[in-house]
């Protein structure tokens, strides 16, 4: 059991450090100092207190991405879809403060009620690519592209259309609500510990309903063998709703937080790519809650360090996003390597 | 408008389908040969920068093409590499490659950003290119645009008039029954998936050397078409004319999109360009909603008149994807 932990350990560590030689490479081939890319990157995202606040604000929508990935992936559900559930998030959290903002309510409540919209318009939307899965028999991963594409296209259409600025309508997005209204944030920086507590709600949450519960128990039997969980008499689809319906609203709290504590407005690209990123974690720790945490923040400290690279090195940030790729890849090779020629002695 | 500018405008529609027309091909013959290649999305993005880069250093046209082929050839063999041989999800190492290759163009691509390179240019075909309305739409183009026609009608006879072809269904369809009448199902699923990929590949030039030419980085433009692609395969039933019809459609809209923004100003010009979208997702419902059990009863249930009529049309809309789509082939 030890061994077979250690020698999975060391897959995963193989992984990260041929993933960094591929980059490497990638790097010399473009004349670029791999050394000096990414130092740039480490100190650009813990170089100091304000730049690693701003790896956790990467770090908060996520993590929460993540953990709502989990659940349907538990189910044996692909939702791709999740981008576009942090959107709806977004976009409901934005028509909650806009319909209280001129009210008596304490801002206190007004952010507390434009959160849990923002769950209920993620899960909502999740639901839709549900709905379109269990009774239009569209599978998920195309049902849920399509709803993401709608999903920007609703946000452009509101930025541009009812929720204007004054004046005239631009890719910055809506008019920016008080700061009263923001989730508090640390003095002199940008993250907002209350975010962070959610955030790590979300996984805690995640852990315990897929380790220590029932349900949790009877999701992960619909994943394995929908057939044979049918026959037992679990109730499949309900359960398959279920998943979408608390990844949705994980995604949506995500999006929530993007606009109460981040950007205090609806901009066009909101969801900032961190329903694929969250995928991509999510396969990177093999569907295992406990190493969503660190994984996680180690990808957000990657998009963050990677803003440097354009100031200081004139390469372009994407740089973060191959070699997170690279990574998920080699793991993925990895793991199927060991299945095919590791043998079963040691699995 | 008069009728020369709608001409114009149809013919426009027809050549800036060309890309989306080899990507949906490119995956039908993949997914008809049970691999699902979801890296599209990412390959035609890395095929579009690729190509253009070596076209813009070599002043090679003809360069460029082969290597945005070759560049979805090498995605699709490890999409194949890590389906067939590892027997790992094709739908994970797809969706990773999708992302991974889109960040890998945008980096390498820096350098070509804004920069103005080699274009193809149209070649009227003699003679048939002066016939009144046909000669503007069709044979008024650039020599991918042509290819791009015949690929259609090529792999469809291929695909169902030709003995391989017929082999092809085969290993999508019942793998098993396929080895036993003498198919090497993996290497042919191998074969298909780097072929496919390659024409998956040849939609990235077609893009940066022809109907979008150049490279522009994120504001390119081509973030997106992949996925489209990829529901517009379902939409055709795996069939490249019903594919290709899916395409003319997609195209069709989004120059409706367009021409239509004076009329329609209310609207914001990124929301009709996206039209398109929701109108997917309905017709996908459509295309699968017979394979829903709950329909099965519906219909059960339904007066004998009635029921003749929904199955009917049920059945005409409906596509099912390859039975062994997505799943590894094991000898035993």
């Amino acid at each position: 059991m030890l061994k077979g932990r250690l020698g999975n350990l060391a897959y995963q560590l193989g992984a990260l450090l041929l993933s960094f030689g591929v980059v490497s490479l990638i790097l010399l081939a473009v004349g670029a100092s791999p050394m000096e890319a990414f130092r740039n990157m480490f100190n650009g995202s813990f170089g100091s207190m304000r730049k690693f606040a701003e790896v956790l604000v990467a770090f908060v929508p996520l993590l929460l991405v993540t953990a709502g990935l989990l659940v349907t992936f538990a189910a044996g559900l692909w939702n791709i879809g999740v981008e576009g559930q942090v959107v709806l998030g977004a976009i409901a959290t934005t028509w909650v403060y806009r319909f209280f903002l001129d009210s008596s309510l304490p801002p206190a409540l007004v952010i507390l009620l434009a959160i849990l919209g923002g769950m209920l318009g993620g899960a909502l939307w999740a639901a839709l690519a549900g709905l379109l899965k269990v009774f239009g028999g569209v599978n998920e991963i195309f049902g849920g592209l399509g709803l993401n594409f709608v999903a920007t296209a609703l946000t452009i259409y509101l930025i541009f259309g009812p929720w204007k600025r004054p004046g005239v309508a631009s890719m910055s997005g809506t008019v920016p609500f008080p700061d009263e209204f923001s989730l508090p944030l640390l003095t002199d920086l940008r993250i907002s510990p209350w975010a962070l507590a959610l955030a790590l709600m979300g996984i805690v949450f995640v852990y315990f309903l897929l380790q220590g519960t029932y349900f949790g128990l009877r999701l992960k039997a619909v994943g394995k063998n929908f057939r044979a969980a049918y026959l037992l008499g679990i109730p499949t689809w309900q359960y398959s709703m279920y998943s979408f319906l608390i990844c949705g609203a994980l995604a949506g709290a995500a999006g929530a937080i993007q606009v109460a504590a981040v950007y205090h407005r609806l901009i066009p690209s909101i969801s900032s790519g961190y329903g694929y990123l969250g995928l991509m974690v999510a396969m990177l720790i093999n569907y295992q809650a406990v190493w969503a945490v660190p994984v996680a923040l180690f990808f957000a400290a990657l998009n963050i360090g990677s803003i440097q690279l354009p100031i200081l090195m004139k390469l372009d940030s994407s740089l973060a996003g191959v070699l997170q790729g690279v990574l998920v890849l080699f793991v993925l090779l990895g793991e199927g390597v060991r299945q095919k020629f590791g043998g079963r002695a040691n699995s | 408008m008069t009728q020369e500018t709608i001409l114009i405008g149809l013919a426009g529609v027809l050549a800036s389908a060309s890309p989306l027309i080899f990507a949906v091909i490119g995956e039908t013959l993949s997914e008809r040969a049970g691999v699902i290649n979801l890296s599209m999305n990412g390959t035609i993005l890395l095929a579009a920068m690729g190509s253009f880069a070596v076209a813009y250093n070599t002043n090679n046209i003809l360069l460029g093409f082969l290597t945005g082929m070759l560049i979805g050839a090498v995605v699709a063999l490890i999409v194949a590499f890590a389906g067939i041989t590892l027997k790992q999800s094709q739908v994970a190492v797809g969706f990773v490659l999708a992302l991974t290759c889109r960040d890998l163009s945008y980096f390498l691509g820096n350098p070509y950003m804004g920069v103005s390179g080699p274009r193809l240019q149209a070649v009227p075909i003699p003679v048939l290119s002066d016939l009144p309305v046909v000669g503007r739409l069709f044979f008024q183009h650039d020599v991918i645009t042509y290819i791009s026609f015949a690929a259609i009608f090529l792999a469809w006879a291929w695909i169902f008039r030709t003995r391989p072809g017929l082999m092809l269904q085969g290993i999508g369809e019942k793998p098993a029954a396929a080895y036993i009448r003498g198919a090497n199902v993996n290497l042919m699923r191998y074969i298909y998936t780097v072929i496919g990929g390659a024409l998956i590949g040849l939609a990235g030039p077609a893009f940066s050397l022809a109907t979008r030419a150049g490279w522009m980085g994120t504001i390119s433009g081509l973030d997106g078409f992949g996925w489209i692609a990829l529901s517009i395969t379902i939409f055709g039933g795996w069939n490249p004319l019903r594919g290709a019809f899916g395409t003319y459609l997609f195209a069709l809209l989004q120059w409706l999109g367009l021409v239509l923004q004076p009329v329609l100003t209310q609207v914001p010009s990124q929301v009709l360009q996206v039209a398109p979208f929701p109108l997917m997702i309905l017709t996908l419902l459509f295309v699968n909603i017979g394979n829903a059990e709950w329909v099965e009863r519906a219909l059960a249930a339904m007066p004998d008149s009635a029921r003749r009529v929904f199955a009917k049309l049920l059945r005409a809309m409906r596509t099912s994807p390859p039975a062994a789509l997505g799943v590894p082939f094991e000898r035993d």
